[in-house]
């Protein structure tokens, strides 16, 4: 058959059309332990359990934020964490209405004989896994595939290996109830202009969805992830205009109209910087079949780790600090993002080179 | 790069654009001289050069119709010819805001160690070929790939095959400011259902689409002319409506939004089921990024042949059926076709001939 229309189609359909609401999006708050150990070491913050769960906590008890969020990415241990009065986080996520999802891969690993290309891992058991979240109350997941861009980068290998992974890794979500963000990030890294990331791109999104195709992946209960069509961190930057049809007309080119919603990743853009690009894209005046909104990690987040600091005292500022940011990007998907929310903080470039979860 | 970004760039966009105005659609009048004698033969009139040239003057000069069309696709032949009255049909097409087309392919040839499948010849100096055209007034092309459903069809080599030509013509039109016209056709004949039919037709496109991206074409200058999703030949009929979820659902998974427009092809269907099915998807309330209209040679010119049998008298009678199917399907293109054109003799016939050879 031509897509996979096993039990879960309708709600998959469901599911994925909810979180391509426009005026809201995702919040990635799923950073591994590793990484967020990371996130945390630099506001000086211990990367122990409880204050892991404690900057959670702030983030999804952030009063008035969660109505412009249709979905958070946890890490497996968040799937399973309270508040600190006992309330399970997933509960509190679905009584506000936003759909509680999981990254389920584990990393990547480089590909022999490439120059540092990589593929991702997770296969072993995902089915099973997948069950289980389900279980736990998720209904999305995330799998995020890195290429990156250099003088023979990406190579055929490494496009190959990461289209199909996502496939792959999409049926077997679907299979077990979850809605598959496939996310094949082109890294920002490198000094090439923004005419080679939209060929990239739009070579790396054509393999995506050929592969799709090939697994029987029901694209009305998908979303995708990708990079914005930008130059390279190391290039000079452009205005958000370019930016915007740059990457709507890779888009345009390549993501068939059933993919109900776009929900772009940061990358190391700055908070502002991430606003503005989403802005102007969904004030472009052409024709796009599918909503674009976020999934922002870093630029959902940034400023407000620095508020809180990791002090109980700062947890109502960073409250708000995190609130405007949500608002901001809500906004922006509606193309109604008036500027100014950009704190010095918001402006700040979240990039790192070779950048690794 | 990602697509090819030559010198005919925005020319190519805008007259892809332009063929797909809501409102207009293509006429396929390049049947080759073989085809052609078998539509003549049908009303018993013989092939010649100046009864295939009458018969298209018939059409091209026909009161009122023109403004229908928004391209007519040509055999070679009939590139070079002109009216009784010595005007150039190049000319007469463009006067009425009409693309001249031109047919560039060579026809099929069976890949051997399949069950009849067939890829399609024409690459060789095709360059040269399409800048002549180019020069001779043509602004689109057209390259007609066949594939087949059966127990094992479409296998991948007959896939692939297809794809790599039509991506490979694709490209080389652009280069020459043809845009291309994108025809992979999945015959209708068998017994599948309609889910079957889906099922292939989004494979298909799946690798057409993947093969345009891999030739580097600009998708903004080139048309999709696909077959509709429908039960096999020898298989139950469905309503239009139908016929329009599934061909939308399939277009919706695999035709990027960057394509401006689909024109289809009628296969066998008869005239006024064509239109009734096109009518049907302009109708459907569902995500539509690309105009969809049509591009019928049978579907459009059936009844007008019968009309006309070859007959000076009786030309007038023929434009009015011919009108009347190009104002049926101009209004199918806006879902406005209120099923009442009146049906010329045939319109209602079946065109479909089995295993149908060009």
């Amino acid at each position: 058959m031509s897509a996979f229309v096993g039990k879960y189609a309708e709600e998959l359909i469901k599911n994925a059309k909810y979180i391509a609401t426009p005026g809201k999006g995702i919040l990635a708050a799923d950073e591994s332990t590793g990484t967020i150990g990371k996130r945390l070491s630099s506001i000086n913050v211990e990367n122990i359990e409880s204050n892991r769960q404690a900057l959670r906590e702030l983030l999804f008890t952030s009063p008035n934020a969660l109505p412009y969020l249709s979905g958070v990415i946890l890490f497996e241990e968040t799937l399973y964490q309270k508040s600190s009065d006992g309330k399970p986080f997933v509960e509190i996520l679905q009584e506000n209405n936003v759909i509680p999802g999981i990254k389920v891969d584990k990393g990547t690993v480089e590909l022999a004989g490439t120059n540092g290309e990589t593929t991702t891992q997770g296969f072993d058991s995902l089915g099973a896994r997948c069950a289980q979240y389900y279980k736990a109350g998720a209904r999305f997941a995330k799998w995020r595939a890195v290429l990156k861009i250099g003088l023979t980068e990406p190579s055929e290998l490494s496009i190959q290996q990461n289209a199909q992974g996502l496939a792959r890794y999409a049926i077997i979500c679907q299979e077990n109830g979850l809605v598959p963000i496939v996310e094949p990030e082109i890294l920002t890294d490198g000094d090439h202009d923004i005419k080679k990331c939209a060929a990239a791109t739009e070579k790396v999104l054509a393999a995506v969805y050929k592969a799709l195709n090939e697994q029987h992946v029901l694209l009305e209960g998908t979303l995708l992830k990708p990079n914005m069509v930008t130059p390279g961190s190391d290039s000079p930057k452009v205005t958000p205009e370019v930016i915007a049809e740059y990457t709507v007309t890779a888009l345009r080119r390549t993501v068939p109209a059933a993919v109900p919603g776009i929900v772009f990743l940061s990358g190391g853009q700055s908070e502002e910087e991430a606003t503005l690009n989403l802005d102007a894209m969904n004030r472009l005046d052409v024709l796009k079949p599918w909503t674009l909104s976020f999934s922002f990690g870093r630029a959902l987040q940034a400023s407000t780790l620095k508020t809180w600091g990791g002090k109980k005292e700062n947890v109502a500022k960073a409250q708000e600090t995190f609130l405007t940011r949500c608002k901001a990007n809500s906004d922006a998907t509606l193309g109604k993002y008036s500027g100014g929310s950009a704190s010095g903080l918001a402006s700040e470039s979240l990039f790192v080179k070779g950048y690794k979860y | 790069m990602s697509c090819f970004k030559g010198k005919y760039h925005d020319e190519l966009v805008a007259n892809a654009t332009y063929i797909g105005t809501p409102g207009k659609g293509i006429l396929a009048a390049d049947e080759s001289t073989g085809t052609i004698g078998k539509r003549l033969s049908s009303i018993n009139v013989e092939n010649t050069e100046n009864n295939r040239r009458a018969l298209r003057e018939l059409l091209f000069c026909a009161p009122g119709a023109l403004q229908y069309l928004s391209g007519v696709i040509l055999f070679e032949e009939t590139l070079y010819q002109k009216t009784a009255g010595g005007k150039p049909f190049v000319d007469i097409l463009k006067d009425g805001g009409v693309l001249p087309g031109i047919k560039v392919d060579k026809g099929t040839v069976e890949l051997v160690g399949t069950n009849g499948e067939t890829t399609t010849q024409g690459l060789d100096g095709l360059a040269q070929r399409c800048q002549q055209y180019y020069e001779a007034g043509a602004r689109f092309a057209k390259w007609r790939a066949v594939l087949k459903i059966g127990p094992n069809e479409p296998t991948q080599l007959a896939i692939n095959e297809n794809a790599n030509g039509l991506a490979r013509y694709a490209v080389i039109c652009q280069e020459n400011g043809l845009v291309p016209i994108v025809e992979p056709e999945i015959l209708v004949d068998g017994s599948h259902d309609i889910e079957r039919c889906a099922d292939v037709t989004e494979r298909v496109l799946a690798a057409c689409y993947k093969a345009l991206n891999d030739h580097h074409v600009l998708l903004e200058g080139t048309l999709l002319k696909p077959n509709m999703v429908t039960p096999g030949s020898d298989a139950k009929k469905v309503s239009p409506e139908v016929v329009a979820y599934h061909t939308l659902r399939a277009l919706q998974r695999t035709m990027p939004p960057a394509v401006p427009a689909v024109v289809f092809l009628s296969g066998g269907q008869s005239e006024e089921e064509a239109t009734l099915n096109l009518n049907a998807m302009n109708k459907l309330n569902t995500k539509k990024p690309w105009s969809l209209s049509f591009s019928f040679g049978r579907a459009l010119q059936q009844s007008t042949l019968k009309a006309w049998a070859g007959k000076d008298e009786n030309v007038e009678k023929a434009r009015a059926a011919f009108l009347a199917r190009c104002k049926a399907n101009s209004e199918a293109t806006l879902g406005t076709y209120k099923g009442d054109a009146a049906l010329g003799d045939g319109a209602s016939e079946s065109l479909h001939v089995k295993d149908y050879k060009y």
